[in-house]
């Protein structure tokens, strides 16, 4: 008589397990929606974009500079939020033939000056201290809010640079530079200062990559148009406009950044991929050593746009405490051995053709001294 | 958006906005847009104007672009998503031939009693459209939907241009002295669409000559001279009135880094000196306070002054130089303000409908208007360095230090010692293989 009552209770039992389980189910599958929902800890967006070249023919970097004011305001970051920075003014300039228009694409397919642009800090205002000062917060009193970098230590900031550079600097207005190394302490003193939560850093200059090469703060990303020791190359010229309208880099990666709309799931490690040695020429490089989350995990829009996300749910969620807690500063390693950093190993590459042609050269030499027939008696 | 209408004295005022577009076709086939916007608060916004801190500042060189625009359309209550703010297109705007935009904030009274304080902000925008270098080479302008009044007082019966669609409201108004007829389209007005939602006006020029009105009051500036040390600043002002002579206040504030010389101040008119009945002049400091310069001239009838003042060019130091030193420095423009009368008498009764812009400047006299007029700022060079002279410095005096200390050393300590010559590489190299091999040696 045991066995048929057993089943019966087993199967109530095993119904009430089944009920159980789907409901736990139910609030694992909310739980990790809302864990992918909070899973990045920015609440705000910054974006600090700065031409640094003056004169007509530097067209392009002006162009540069507003193809990536034109993505991020289009993916979502305001005006408010957003300091422009334009070394010249080339959109009302008397050899413009198409006045109060920038062009990015050859043929004036795209104006990427617009109709609403607000530029902050305009011709001889840009300069090496007005930059560091916005990054720092070192302003005046009498600073308009416009041009002031109001970021708190939740905020994503973009920062993107563009002009012309060399080894460990970038010329501002053909008068100053700015040196790598006064770039990693400007940005030590916004991680001290608690300025940033995450920082992208974009420059698109001649051997960009010596640009970031001495950054030490935590969660810094950092990408570059080319290594040190090579050059970044401008894309195509328009024949009316008489200049060339953009660089390589910055055009493909408008291009790339016209794909991205708000709700875009792409991330990090696609942008790295932006621009390849085929259609570069140079050779784009990245820096993500100091970055705490995986690349594959940061989307675009957590630094190009201002994305704001509300779900509502009527489900109660517990979510389970943060195990690793952010980064602060005492965690940091000490200044003295990030300072002295080693340089990068420079790969082994195989001779190129001068060494080769030298080499021949002098072996040439060598036999035509001593004759080849001399040779056997010697060796 | 219409104008509201003022309530009565004893209902509380309430903020208002108005609106307007005012189109002259010029005889040139331009055409001169003047769009205002009148934005009035019934509140005190500020407690007093004390003249004390009164400040007045130029910037000669400012680019006007897209980027000024944008914050000046933001002070509209609507921005430029509705109402007259929508017709200003950048890409327009700024392929003309002279633009100009302005805010002018003020108090003013409203009714006859001044009871309410209010304030005003007035903003303006006037844009010549030159035709045949935007490329539409025919001389016929049109423009879509949208208070509008066309100036048609070249033109009664139709001769210089022909106005479709037609429209019997007429106008008059005085403006800058001048009697003026205007069409006016009243937007407001359901009657101007007609069985089309959209207004589309349209200009058509007919004959190609005519004979413009010259203004009563201009002025023109430059720099005479040559050479990087010294110049002259001309000013040239013209009194067109027929017969009037009036006197205009001249200001002029003119940067420290070019020395006047005020001994050398003359003004002529009709080649006969013309001595300034007032003059104020605050002389500059160093790299402190520019020159201010301010005088009460008499204008004669129908006549050219000329102000002129010598100068001296300062040499800057080194890091005052902007990033591009040889374009020049700019001095602003010179100011000349005056009541200049009229030819007409105008009408003074605040109360009635006017069009914005005649009412911007109200005079107690009937027949004098109040004109401010900016002449061009000039571009002058100062004596720049060659900033590449330090490093061409260095590499010189470097190269010669090394070259005639270097040789000089060498005279005093070397010495020469006798050697015997070595075997050459090429035989070293062959007698370590030989040893190697256990061949006899070289």
């Amino acid at each position: 008589s045991n066995p048929p009552v057993a089943p019966e209770i087993s199967s109530s039992v095993a119904l009430d397990f089944v009920l159980i389980g789907r409901t736990s189910a139910f609030l694992l599958l909310h739980q990790a929606r809302a864990e992918r929902f909070f899973r990045s800890d920015h609440t705000n967006n910054w974006a600090v974009l700065v031409c640094t070249s003056r004169f007509w023919f530097n067209y392009r970097h002006v162009a540069n500079t507003l193809s990536v004011y034109r993505s991020v305001k289009r993916l979502g970051i305001p005006d408010s939020h957003i300091v422009l920075m334009l070394a010249d003014d080339m959109a009302c300039n008397h050899r413009n033939p198409k006045p109060a228009t920038v062009f990015s694409h050859k043929n004036m397919e795209l104006n990427v000056y617009g109709d609403d642009v607000e530029v902050d800090y305009r011709g001889y205002e840009v300069t090496v201290e007005n930059f560091l000062r916005v990054l720092t917060g070192r302003l005046p009193p009498s600073t308009p809010r416009s041009k002031r970098l109001l970021s708190d230590d939740h905020s994503n900031i973009l920062i993107y640079l563009t002009g012309h550079g060399g080894n460990g600097f970038l010329k501002f207005q053909d008068s100053e530079e700015i040196s790598n190394v006064e770039l990693a302490d400007a940005f030590e003193q916004m991680w001290q200062k608690r300025r940033y939560n995450e920082l992208l850093f974009i420059i698109d200059t001649c051997q960009g990559a010596s640009m970031y090469e001495r950054f030490y703060s935590p969660n810094l990303m950092a990408l570059a148009s080319s290594q040190v020791g090579e050059d970044s190359l401008s894309h195509q010229p328009d024949l009316a406009i008489g200049v060339h309208l953009m660089d390589r880099y910055t055009f493909y990666l408008l291009e790339f950044l016209e794909d991205i709309h708000p709700a875009s799931q792409a991330n990090m490690n696609d942008l790295f991929k932006v621009c390849p040695k085929s259609q570069c020429v140079s050779t784009p490089g990245h820096r993500t050593d100091l970055f705490q989350r995986d690349p594959g995990s940061v989307l675009i829009t957590d630094f190009f746009g201002s994305v704001r996300k509300v779900e509502i749910t009527m489900e109660t969620i517990n979510l389970t405490p943060h195990t690793e807690t952010a980064l602060a500063y005492v965690d940091q390693l000490p200044v003295a051995q990030i300072i002295h950093q080693k340089p990068k190993q420079k790969d082994w590459h195989p001779p190129d053709g001068f060494i080769l042609g030298l080499w021949t050269l002098i072996l040439l030499v060598f036999f035509r001294t001593y004759g080849i027939k001399h040779l056997k008696h010697i060796f | 958006m219409p104008t509201l209408t003022l309530a009565s004295a004893r209902s509380p005022f309430r903020d208002e906005f108005a609106e307007e577009l005012a189109i002259r076709p010029l005889h040139s086939g331009d055409i001169h847009a003047s769009f205002q916007f009148r934005t009035v608060w019934g509140v005190d916004l500020l407690q007093a104007t004390d003249p004390r801190f009164l400040r007045y500042a130029i910037l000669p060189r400012e680019i006007v672009c897209t980027e000024n625009l944008t914050p000046w359309k933001k002070l509209l209550p609507c921005g430029s998503k509705a109402g007259l703010a929508v017709l200003l297109k950048s890409e327009k705007l700024f392929h003309s031939s002279y633009f100009s935009q302005a805010v002018h904030i003020r108090p003013v009274c409203q009714g006859m009693h001044c009871t309410v304080p209010s304030w005003e902000m007035r903003q303006t925008l006037n844009v010549v459209f030159d035709l045949y270098t935007s490329g539409q080479g025919k001389r016929e302008w049109s423009m879509f939907k949208i208070k509008i009044y066309v100036d048609v007082t070249d033109s009664p019966q139709g001769e210089l241009f022909e106005l479709s669609p037609p429209t019997p409201l007429l106008s008059q108004a005085v403006v800058l002295g001048d009697r003026r007829t205007y069409s006016v389209y009243d937007l407001t007005d359901p009657g101007t669409f007609g069985k089309v939602r959209s207004l589309n006006l349209l200009v058509r020029w007919k004959a190609d000559n005519g004979d413009m009105l010259r203004p009563l009051l201009h002025g023109e500036r430059y720099v005479a001279g040559f050479g990087l040390q010294t110049g002259e600043i001309h000013t040239l002002i013209y009194n067109n009135h027929p017969y009037r002579a009036f006197p205009v206040l001249l200001l002029e504030t003119v940067p420290w880094y070019l020395r006047l010389y005020i001994h050398t101040l003359t003004v002529t008119s009709k080649n006969r000196e013309n001595k300034p009945s007032y003059i104020h002049y605050q002389p500059s400091k160093d790299r402190l306070r520019p020159h201010l310069l301010e005088m009460l001239v008499q204008l004669p009838p129908n006549s050219v002054t000329e102000v002129t003042v010598q100068f001296e060019r300062a040499l800057l130091k080194w890091t005052e130089y902007p990033p591009d030193p040889n374009h020049g420095f700019y001095v602003g423009s010179s100011v000349l303000s005056a009541l200049v009368p009229s030819l007409v008498a105008m009408d003074t009764n605040i109360t009635q409908e006017h069009p914005l812009f005649s009412s911007f400047f109200l005079c107690k006299e009937e027949s004098s208007y109040f004109m401010r007029v900016y002449t061009e700022p000039l571009l002058v060079n100062l004596p720049t360095p060659d900033f590449s002279m330090p490093y061409n410095v260095i590499c010189l005096t470097c190269t010669v230090v090394a070259v005639g200390y270097g040789s000089f050393y060498n005279l005093l300590t070397r010495t020469f010692q006798v050697e015997e010559p070595s075997q050459s590489l090429a035989k070293r190299l062959a007698n370590v293989i030989r040893r190697w091999r256990g061949v006899p040696q070289l």
